[in-house]
């Protein structure tokens, strides 16, 4: 049989069935369509989840103080580690494939400017910062390659303390003090926003050194390293190891990298997906018992008719041929229908809720296709198997 | 043409044996016009789908054309009746989702025939059976003497060797059925091998050779 025929006697037989093959299509329809919309709010989540984690660069390494096994992050209070210290991470900015080293330590302290006064994040760093973590200086500079033990009293404003603080005044060479010390503004970074609800602007960058001697303590936080593109992470990360452990004596320190926080979130996100799409998947399942109910009842009203054909000269491959592909289109225009909805209904949220994050990956979308014809095949085997095996004889007497 | 020795066909009916066809021996020559009568239940219909290779022997041995069909295989038997034998029923099985002249054009769709040469064939035998302007009606708009010429033309629309109607008049009123019989008859005339099997003496006496059945067997066989 030709396969042009093929499909014209499928097209006839579910045209003449108009509203049931219909009913039967919505049922597939909904499923691919509740696949397709729950993968893209999954997927949208995902993205929108490593942006946030990226955003700084994905070529970090952090380095905490204290041991820890698990990923994330360390308190460092445990046991008797030796501190981290600014001569640590001078002694890093010289290994090979290291672009950026930056001590961190962190707090909250009184930010006063004139009449002005404000509690805010205040960040002990070191010069590489901007560079490290991605940030660009909106006016002046960054703190400078000072001595790092005895650094000036210079500070840098994020863009929302810069507002605060100086209101429309130019801030740039003017005093604030911070934390009852007294500091001369040489910056204003640009506006990185919220990561993850913490908000990157209402911040002040003073040296490591003068931080540390601010917050009362002889540890840094951690230890930041970016490390170049074309380095391989192991090596780098063993010539860290080699450096510190001989510094302290073992290792009493922890070393997360960006890329294995990256790969714990990223798998956590996929089950997230997946588990999405299994739900729509549910649905999905529905579709395909409508089909398979349908082509038992199809299979039952045509017996007389698969009689005939089989008298006139098909074979029972043709019949079950035609069984098949009759279930496959049924679930094949319905996933296509679904996957129309699907993707709409994702654009029509994207537009209506621009926070949430939807995005529609159009290799979900072949998929989703495929899966919904695989579908309509699967569901059309029981009942097609059952025509092919009807005997002739029996079935035309079945009239 | 047609050769049947001592063809046996037995159904499992529960746990008892039905002998549908008991020792049938039946030989039937090219362009030959029989006729099969005989009470219900008597195996007349099984002996039709027998011939017409849509049924297998229990035992004996079946030749068509000099050939041995006995055991052919399912998608062989298919074959054989695409091409060489066309089938009219009592109840007519046209399709109903499609028009007459798709229903006459179906034998030649399973067959693999490119649109192009089924057309031409397909035409004329609609003409044939004065169906022509029935060609694109479907099966509940046309009447039941209308129905029997689709299935007829769709029967012959391969050009087969035999032509096998069971009880081709049973579902129509006489009138219909007589113009039926004549087309049957004419088809016969051009050279068919003609195998009809009915319930009306009248009709049964017009054939050549009358076969008589009775608890599967062969009771008289004459020629006139
Ligand atoms: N598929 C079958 N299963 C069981 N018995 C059958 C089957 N087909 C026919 N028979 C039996 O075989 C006998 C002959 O049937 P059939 O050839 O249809 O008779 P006729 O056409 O002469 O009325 C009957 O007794 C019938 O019940
Ligand atoms: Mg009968």
């Amino acid at each position: 049989m030709l396969l042009r025929d093929f499909a014209r006697l499928t097209g006839a037989s579910l045209v003449a069935h108009r509203l049931r093959s219909f009913l039967t299509m919505l049922g597939i329809a909904v499923g691919i369509t509740a696949v397709v919309l729950l993968t893209s709010i999954g997927e949208g989540v995902h993205r929108f989840v490593l942006d946030e984690f990226t955003q700084f660069g994905t070529n970090l390494i952090a380095i905490n103080p204290g041991r820890v096994t698990t990923h994330g992050g360390s308190m460092g209070v445990f046991g008797t580690e030796r501190p981290l210290t600014i001569a640590d991470a001078e002694a890093l900015k010289r290994l090979p494939g290291v672009l950026g080293v930056v001590p961190v330590v962190q707090g909250n302290a009184e930010v006063d400017a004139g009449n002005r006064s404000r509690r805010a994040t205040v960040y002990g760093a070191g010069a590489q910062w901007p560079q490290t973590f991605n940030m660009q200086v909106r006016s002046g500079r960054f703190l400078p390659q000072d001595d790092p033990t005895a650094p000036r009293a210079l500070a840098v404003l994020g863009s929302r303390m810069r507002t605060e603080l100086f209101a429309g005044r130019n801030p740039l060479g003017q005093r604030i003090s911070v934390g009852g010390s007294r500091y001369r503004v040489i910056g204003v970074m640009e506006s990185k926003g919220t990561v993850l609800g913490f908000d990157l602007d209402d911040t002040v960058y003073i040296p490591a050194a003068r931080g540390l001697e601010l917050f009362n303590r002889d540890s840094l936080f951690e230890i930041d390293v970016l490390y170049d593109d074309d380095a391989v992470l192991e090596k780098v990360v063993a010539a860290i190891k080699n450096v510190l452990t001989a510094r302290h004596g073992r290792e009493d320190y922890t070393l997360t990298t960006q890329q294995q926080m990256l790969d714990v979130l990223g798998s956590v996100l996929n089950v997230l997906t997946f588990a999405v799409a299994a739900i729509g998947g549910i649905s999905l399942l529905v579709g395909a018992i409508g089909i398979a109910t349908i082509m038992t009842i199809a299979v039952n009203e045509r017996v007389g008719e698969i009689g005939l054909i089989r008298a006139l000269g098909a074979r029972r491959g043709q019949v079950l041929g035609l069984f098949l592909a009759e279930a496959t289109v049924l679930a094949a225009i319905g996933g296509l229908c679904g996957l129309a909805l699907g993707v709409g209904l994702a654009t029509l949220l994207e537009v209506a809720v621009p926070a949430l994050p939807v995005h529609t990956p159009w290799i979900y979308v072949g998929l989703a296709e495929g899966l919904a014809a695989c579908i309509g095949l699967l569901a059309g085997v029981l009942p097609a198997r059952r025509a092919a095996g009807l005997n002739p004889v029996e079935a035309l007497r079945a009239e | 043409m047609i050769d049947l020795q001592h063809i046996h066909r037995d159904f499992q009916v529960g746990d008892q044996i039905v002998h549908a066809l008991d020792d049938v021996t039946l030989s039937v020559k090219a362009g030959d016009y029989v006729s099969t009568m005989g009470p219900s239940g008597s195996g007349k219909s099984t002996l039709l789908n027998l011939i017409g290779l849509l049924d297998r022997a229990t035992r004996g041995r079946y030749r068509l054309n000099d050939e041995d069909v006995t055991t052919l295989s399912d998608a062989e038997q298919a074959e054989t009746r695409n091409r060489r034998i066309g089938f009219v029923f009592q109840a007519f099985h046209l399709v109903p989702r499609l028009t007459a002249r798709e229903n006459v054009e179906l034998p030649l769709i399973l067959a693999g025939l490119p649109p192009e040469q089924r057309q031409g064939r397909v035409a004329a035998s609609l003409e044939a059976l004065q169906l022509s302007d029935r060609a694109h009606h479907k099966p509940d708009q046309l009447s039941g003497g209308q129905r029997q010429r689709v299935a007829i033309a769709r029967a012959t629309v391969t050009e087969p060797a035999v032509l096998l109607a069971d009880e081709p008049t049973g579902n129509l009123d006489q009138k219909s059925g007589r113009d039926v019989i004549d087309v049957l008859e004419s088809l016969n005339a051009r050279g068919i091998t003609l195998i009809v099997v009915t319930h009306d003496p009248e009709l049964g006496e017009r054939a050549r050779r009358r076969v008589l059945m009775r608890d599967g067997r062969i009771e008289s066989d004459m020629v006139r």
